[in-house]
């Protein structure tokens, strides 16, 4: 028997008021490997991670987590399962610093403080965060609020790991920093989904690509056929562009 | 991570002997009835503080639990002849499983509606008390007089027990909290009162652990409210269960600085001083200057210093380097 996939959504499909901001949206991931998620803004792709990992309660599809049907599960459930998750707009714990907040991910599968400290240094020391485990969160620069959020995440050990777009607005160096810190993490056998504006890293990193517009899912392939694609080209940039090619 | 330094340990232990040794060097009762006041008030902000400074909810419906706790306590020893020391565990289990059950449908409740919803719910306790009979009503609950002694929790010739016992809850609350503090809950209720989102990504059940929050909150609050009634040997709606109750454990919280363990009982230690002081000097002349300076003060403090007591030392500490 095949190895069920690491993530398998079917028909995902939620509305916000009339809008369809997932229509039907079918896509798997297997384990190991590192899928895009890209579309222009409002394409529905914070969306489709909302419903996946629970925040949203999706109005129909189902999504199977090593084939374990995940939908409509509690947000930290999905976490306890093993799936970790950044957010579009940063979140981390303001008033504590560095180690707190990645110990409080880590106390999700410690208890004990003294174990969650051991593996949030760990964490740190792998992110690269680990000369500034003493700061507090509200100190830090962008680049590193991100890291330390791609922190948090792995530090509550999860098998499939979902960044929504932690590399926008960094500078080029720290764009470098950050797609350098994603194939490490793929290198500890990580599944990753990325949902990214960012085609430099999309190219770089990704196995495969899943473009959505408006909702729906216009295709899916290999970095390079994606963006060749005239579907895909008009969705970001319009028709006359995809005419003069 | 936060463990009690060398310095705090002895800082705590020289505070404590002072109030340990305070009473035996005054017979001046309303000193007494001051301090003990100050360790109610302060038990009672520190049970506020696990719920509003660590994990985020303010509520402004504290009293409702501080109630439940004195009529819980009382009822039962006028009815049943239960003694008060049953009574006090029970009062505290009646007021978390209320807190609960009105904590669990307010979940999704943050910030000010979530103090909104608290008043509210402290508001229908108190109509509620105020027209049922079984308790007393509006007429409220006087208790009998029972032998002074320990085993009855009443003295009638000196304050001092009730003055040594409500020092121990006090500490017994401060360890408590300083437990959570350090403890994975403590981290879970911090990581919930920046954001519920932030939580739920680290795994966080966020309606389990604010109904804990709650409940632990709603327990502390009614073993005050016990004492109270113990101490005071009447209770009614009016003296019990009154909005400017819960306001004033949210302000000694808040001056005192929420979030952390001292906080309430630094806020406690000069907040309740000075609103019985002006209450005694000024307020039988019934107009209301003890409350004006009370408000001024208040004013003055969340202008100034919104962080509380403690970010008015880190900014006098700096401005003196």
């Amino acid at each position: 028997m095949k190895k069920a996939p690491c993530l398998e959504a079917n028909g995902m499909t939620k509305h916000l008021g009339g809008l369809y901001a997932n229509d039907h949206i079918d896509f798997s991931v297997e384990e190991g490997e590192i899928v895009s998620v890209i579309g222009p803004n409002g394409a529905g792709k914070s969306t489709l991670f909302n419903c996946i990992t629970g925040f949203y309660p999706p109005n129909d599809g189902k999504v199977f987590f090593f084939g374990e049907e995940i939908t409509h599960r509690r947000a930290d459930t999905i976490c306890k399962m093993g799936v970790a998750r950044t957010f579009q707009v940063v979140q981390i714990i303001g008033d504590m610093t560095v180690l707190e907040n990645v110990m409080t991910g880590a106390l999700l599968r410690y208890a004990k403080i003294g174990y969650a400290v051991k593996k949030a240094e760990e964490v740190l020391a792998f992110t690269g965060l680990g000369e500034k485990k003493d700061f507090l969160g509200t100190a830090l620069t962008i680049a590193d609020k991100k890291r330390l959020e791609v922190s948090m995440a792995l530090a509550t050990q999860p098998k499939l790991l979902m960044l929504d777009e932690s590399m926008a607005g960094l500078t080029m160096v720290e764009l470098r920093g950050m797609i350098d810190l994603i194939k490490r993490i793929r290198k500890n056998s990580m599944t990753l989904i990325v949902v990214e504006h960012v085609m430099e890293a999309v190219m770089e990193i990704s196995d495969r690509v899943v473009v959505l517009n408006s909702g729906k899912k216009i295709m899916e392939g290999s970095p390079k056929e994606v963006v060749r694609h005239p579907e895909v080209i008009q969705a970001y940039l319009g028709e006359r562009y995809v005419v003069s090619q | 991570m936060r463990k009690m330094t060398f310095k705090q340990i002895s800082r705590g232990l020289i505070a404590l002997i002072v109030v340990g040794v305070f009473p035996l060097l005054t017979t001046n009762t309303f000193a007494q009835h001051v301090m003990i006041l100050f360790f109610m008030f302060g038990m009672m902000g520190v049970a506020w503080n696990i719920m509003g400074g660590y994990a985020g909810m303010f509520s402004f419906g504290q009293v409702a639990f501080f109630g439940i706790g004195a009529y819980t306590s009382s009822f039962l020893l006028i009815t049943y002849h239960v003694s008060p020391w049953i009574g006090l565990i029970l009062g505290g289990l009646v007021a978390a499983l209320v807190g609960a059950a009105i904590g669990y449908p307010c979940s999704n409740l943050r910030g000010h509606y979530f103090a909104i919803a608290s008043i509210a719910f402290g508001e229908i306790v108190r109509t509620h008390f105020n027209n049922w009979k079984m308790i007393g009503a509006a007429e409220g609950l006087s208790l009998p007089m029972l032998n002074e002694g320990f085993r009855n929790f009443m003295f009638h010739s000196s304050k001092l027990p009730y003055y040594y016992i409500m020092l121990v809850f006090l500490i017994i609350s401060l360890g408590i909290c300083y437990l959570i503090s350090t403890s994975k809950i403590g981290y879970y209720f911090r990581a919930i009162k920046e954001s519920h989102d932030v939580a739920k990504v680290l795994g966080v059940n966020v309606v389990w652990y604010r109904l804990i929050a709650i409940m632990i909150s709603a327990f502390l609050t009614a073993v005050a409210g016990t004492f109270y009634a113990q101490y005071v040997l009447y209770i009614d709606p009016e003296s019990v269960m009154l909005l400017p109750i819960s306001v004033q454990i949210v302000l000694i919280s808040m001056l005192g600085g929420a979030g952390s363990v001292m906080g309430p009982v630094v806020g406690a230690a000069i907040l309740i001083p000075i609103s019985e002081i002006t209450r005694v000097w000024l307020g039988h002349k019934g107009t209301g200057v003890d409350m004006l300076i009370y408000g001024f003060l208040i004013t003055l403090i969340s202008d100034y210093q919104p962080q509380g007591l403690p970010g008015l030392l880190t900014s006098l500490g700096k401005r003196a380097k």
